[in-house]
C-alpha cells in the first residue's frame, strides 16, 4: 500500500494523564491507520480509552493529560509535533469531530447559523453570506428540511436526531479529509441511528472522507466499517477486516463481546457476560490487562503479550488466541 | 395583584412598627412648649387618632398618591424621597458597573487559570471583598485616601450637572472624584460575588461538550472564550446580579452614612432618628416597589438571554 492511500497512521501513540494519584495510561501504544475513504470501527467497553484516542487526534487533550510518546502522521505530517496554530487550522477543516451526545454539543445559547458559519469563517475569509449559503447547503445535505428556517433556530429546538445532524452537517462544512465519529448515534432510537449510519456510509463513499467511528457496540459497526480495532484498557488487542474478526474472533475478549450480542447468539441460549469490569486503569498490574476476567488465562499472560500476526493484515494481542474457527 | 398584596402588608407592617418604636411627639416639638401647643401640634399631624383609624386615612390617601408629608420637613414624603433618589441611583448603577466590568474579567481569569497565581490572588480578594464589612472598609478607604494620601474626597457629591433634568454627578471631574470611593464600597460586595459566579461559570462551561466541540471546529481560544463560554456565564451573573440590585440600593444606606453622600439611605437614617414616619413608610414602600420592578426587569432580560427560556418549554 503506497503512503499516499493513508489518511492516518497513528503509531505507539501514548496518552496518559497524569493525576495525583499517578499516571492514568488511557491510551498506551496503539497502532492503526485508516486509508482515504475508509471507515474503521473502533470498538471497546466504556473506558477502554476510545474517546482518548479521538482527543489524541484532534490535538484536544487538556492537562493533565498529554500526548507521551508515539506518532499521528495526517496526509504526512505528523500532528504529535505541530505547533498548536497550525493544528488550529487543521481543527475543524481537515479532520472533524462528531460527538456521542448531541444534547451537549451545541451551544444552547448560540443559534445553529452562527454554530455553523463561524467553523466556516476560522479557517477561510468569505463573506457572512456566503459562509450562510454553505451552511444551508450542508442542512440540506443531512436531511433537515426547510434549511433557511432551521438556521435561525436554536439547539432545543431541534430532537436529539436532528441535533445529530446538524452535528454532521457542520463536520462535514469544510469538507475534512476525516472524521472522527465518537458514539454518534448511542443516544439515539435505532431507526434514527440506522439512517445517520447509512447517510454516513454513503458520504464516505462519495466524498473520500476517511472515518474513525468509535462505538461499544459492535452491531453498529457490523455492518459500516471495513476494518476494525478492538480496545480495552488503553491497548488494541485485536484487529482486522470486520467479517474476519467478527465470524472468527481471536482474543478472547473479542470473542466474548461477540457472544454478548443478541443477534448472533443461538436462539433461546442465555447471552454471554464478559464476568469482572473494566480495570481500573490506574493500578493496572503488569502483563496482559485482561488476566482477571480471561477464561483461557495461564501463569504466561502475567507478562505482556506482544501482538500476533495470525495472518495478514490481522493482529491478536494474546497468548493463547482462539484458533481459525475451530471453537 | 400579587404585588399589591405585598405593598398592603408591607405598609401594615412599617406603620405598626413605626408606632411600637416610640411616639414622634417627643422628638419633634419643642420640649419648652406648653400643653396646648402639644395639643395642637399632635391634631395637626393626625396623631390624635387610634392607630387603626391613623392607618386607615393613610391607606386611603396613599391610593391617591399621597404618602402624607415629612413631619421634620413639611413637604410630600414622596417628593422629598424623589429628590434624593437620583443620588441614591446613580451610586448604586455606578456600583454596579464597576461589580461588572471588573468582576466579569476577573473571575474570567480565576475560572480559566485557578491554580495559577493570578488565579489564587484574585480569589484570595474576593474573599476578602466577601468578608470584610462594608463600613470598615469605608472607613478605611476614608483614612487611606482622603485623609492619608489626600487624593479623593470624603464626603458629598461634588459637582453635578443636569442630565435630562435629573442632577447626576459622573460627568464632572470633581463629581465623580466624590463618587468614586463610596461607589467602590458599595460594589465590593458585589464585585466578590461577581467574580465567584463568573469563576464558577467558566470552569464548569470549560468541562462541557460544547466548548470541546467548538475547539474542535478549529476556533480560536478567544472565540471559544468570549463568545461560547461568555454568553453561557452570562445567564446566571445577569440573573444573580440584577436581583442584587434591589440589595444595592438597600445596602446603600451603610455607606451614604459613611460618606454622607445625600441620597435616599441617608435620608432614611435620618428619619429614623427623628420618627418621621410619613417618610419612613414611603421609603419603605418605595423601595418594596423598586425590588417588584427589578424583579420584573430580570426576568424579561433573562428570557433575552437564554433562548430556552424564551419560548417557554422548559422541559427540553
Ligand atoms: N481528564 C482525565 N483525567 C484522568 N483520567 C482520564 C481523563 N480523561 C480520561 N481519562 C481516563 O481515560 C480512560 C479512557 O477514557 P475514554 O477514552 O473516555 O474511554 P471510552 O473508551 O469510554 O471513550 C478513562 O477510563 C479514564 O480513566
Ligand atoms: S493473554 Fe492470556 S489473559 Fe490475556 S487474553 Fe490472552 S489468554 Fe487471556
Ligand atoms: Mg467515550
Amino acid at each position: 500500500m503506497s503512503q499516499s492511500e493513508l489518511t492516518l497512521q497513528v503509531e505507539d501513540l501514548q496518552t496518559y494523564f497524569y493525576t495525583r494519584e499517578g499516571a492514568v495510561k488511557a491510551v498506551d501504544g496503539i497502532n492503526f491507520d485508516v486509508k482515504k475513504g475508509e471507515i474503521i470501527g473502533l470498538v471497546g467497553e466504556s473506558g477502554s480509552g476510545k474517546s482518548v484516542t479521538g482527543f489524541s487526534i484532534m490535538g484536544l487533550i487538556d492537562p493533565p493529560g498529554r500526548i507521551a510518546g508515539g506518532r499521528i502522521m495526517f496526509n504526512g505530517t505528523d500532528l504529535v509535533k505541530l505547533p498548536e496554530a497550525e493544528m488550529r487550522d487543521i481543527r475543524g477543516k481537515k479532520i472533524a469531530l462528531i460527538f456521542q451526545d448531541p444534547m451537549m454539543t451545541l451551544n444552547p445559547v448560540l443559534r445553529i447559523d452562527t454554530q455553523m458559519t463561524e467553523a466556516i469563517l476560522a479557517h477561510e475569509k468569505i463573506s457572512k453570506e456566503d459562509a450562510r449559503q454553505r451552511a444551508r447547503d450542508a442542512l440540506g445535505q443531512v436531511g433537515i428540511s426547510s434549511p433557511d428556517q432551521r438556521l435561525k433556530s436554536y439547539p432545543h429546538q431541534f430532537s436529539g436526531g436532528m441535533r445529530q445532524r446538524v452535528a454532521i452537517a457542520i463536520a462535514l462544512l469544510n469538507k475534512p479529509d476525516l472524521i472522527i465519529a465518537d458514539e454518534p448515534t448511542t443516544a439515539l432510537d435505532v431507526t434514527i441511528q440506522a439512517q445517520i449510519l447509512f447517510e454516513a456510509q454513503k458520504l464516505c463513499r462519495e466524498t473520500g472522507t476517511a472515518m474513525i467511528w468509535i462505538t461499544h457496540d459492535l452491531t453498529v459497526v457490523a455492518g459500516l466499517a471495513s476494518r476494525i480495532c478492538v480496545m480495552y484498557a488503553g491497548r488494541i488487542v485485536e484487529k482486522g477486516d470486520i467479517d474476519e474478526v467478527l465470524d472468527d474472533p481471536r482474543h478472547p475478549y473479542t470473542y466474548g463481546l461477540i457472544g454478548s450480542v443478541p443477534s448472533r447468539n443461538k436462539r433461546g441460549m442465555p447471552l454471554y457476560q464478559i464476568p469482572g469490569m473494566t480495570p481500573s486503569l490506574l493500578k493496572l498490574a503488569p502483563g496482559c490487562a485482561f488476566r482477571q476476567r480471561c477464561e483461557r488465562a495461564t501463569d504466561t499472560c502475567l507478562v505482556m503479550p506482544e501482538p500476533q500476526q495470525p495472518q495478514p493484515g490481522r493482529e491478536v494481542r494474546c497468548f493463547h488466541p482462539y484458533g481459525g474457527g475451530g471453537e | 395583584m400579587q404585588s399589591g398584596l405585598v405593598l398592603l402588608v408591607m405598609s401594615l407592617l412599617v406603620f405598626v412598627g413605626v408606632f411600637a418604636i416610640g411616639n414622634p411627639v417627643d422628638i419633634l416639638i419643642n420640649p419648652d412648649a406648653d400643653q396646648a401647643e402639644i395639643e395642637r401640634a399632635i391634631k395637626a399631624l393626625g396623631l390624635d387618632k387610634p392607630m387603626w383609624e391613623q392607618y386607615w386615612i393613610f391607606l386611603v390617601n396613599a391610593l391617591q398618591g399621597d404618602l402624607g408629608r415629612s413631619f421634620v420637613f413639611n413637604i410630600p414624603a414622596l417628593q422629598l424621597i424623589w429628590q434624593r433618589m437620583p443620588a441614591t441611583l446613580e451610586l448604586a448603577a455606578f456600583a454596579m458597573f464597576l461589580a461588572i466590568f471588573m468582576g466579569l474579567p476577573l473571575g474570567m481569569i480565576a475560572g480559566l487559570k485557578p491554580g495559577s497565581w493570578i488565579g489564587r490572588t484574585i480569589m484570595t480578594g474576593s474573599i476578602l471583598g466577601f468578608s470584610l464589612p462594608t463600613f470598615w472598609v469605608g472607613l478605611m478607604m476614608i483614612l487611606l485616601f482622603a485623609v492619608y494620601l489626600g487624593w479623593l474626597p470624603a464626603s458629598g457629591r461634588g459637582e453635578t450637572v443636569d442630565l435630562f433634568g435629573v442632577p447626576v454627578s459622573f460627568l464632572t471631574l470633581n463629581g465623580l472624584s466624590h463618587l468614586l470611593l463610596p461607589a467602590i464600597n458599595l460594589a465590593l460586595f458585589k464585585l466578590s460575588l461577581t467574580i465567584r459566579l463568573a469563576r464558577a461559570g467558566t470552569r464548569e462551561a470549560m468541562l462541557m461538550d460544547y466548548v470541546k466541540f467548538a475547539k474542535a471546529k478549529g476556533l480560536s481560544n478567544a472565540r471559544v472564550i468570549l463568545v461560547h463560554v461568555f454568553k453561557n456565564i452570562m445567564i446566571p451573573v445577569v440573573t444573580v446580579l440584577g436581583l442584587e440590585l434591589g440589595n444595592v440600593i438597600a445596602f446603600s444606606v451603610v455607606t451614604e452614612t459613611i460618606f454622607a453622600w445625600p441620597g435616599m439611605g441617608k435620608l432614611i437614617i435620618d428619619s429614623i432618628n427623628v420618627l418621621d414616619r410619613p417618610v419612613i413608610v414611603a421609603y419603605l414602600l418605595m423601595t418594596v416597589t423598586m425590588f417588584i420592578v427589578i424583579n420584573l426587569v430580570v426576568d424579561v432580560i433573562y428570557s433575552l438571554l437564554d433562548p430556552r427560556v424564551r419560548l417557554g418549554d422548559l422541559k427540553s
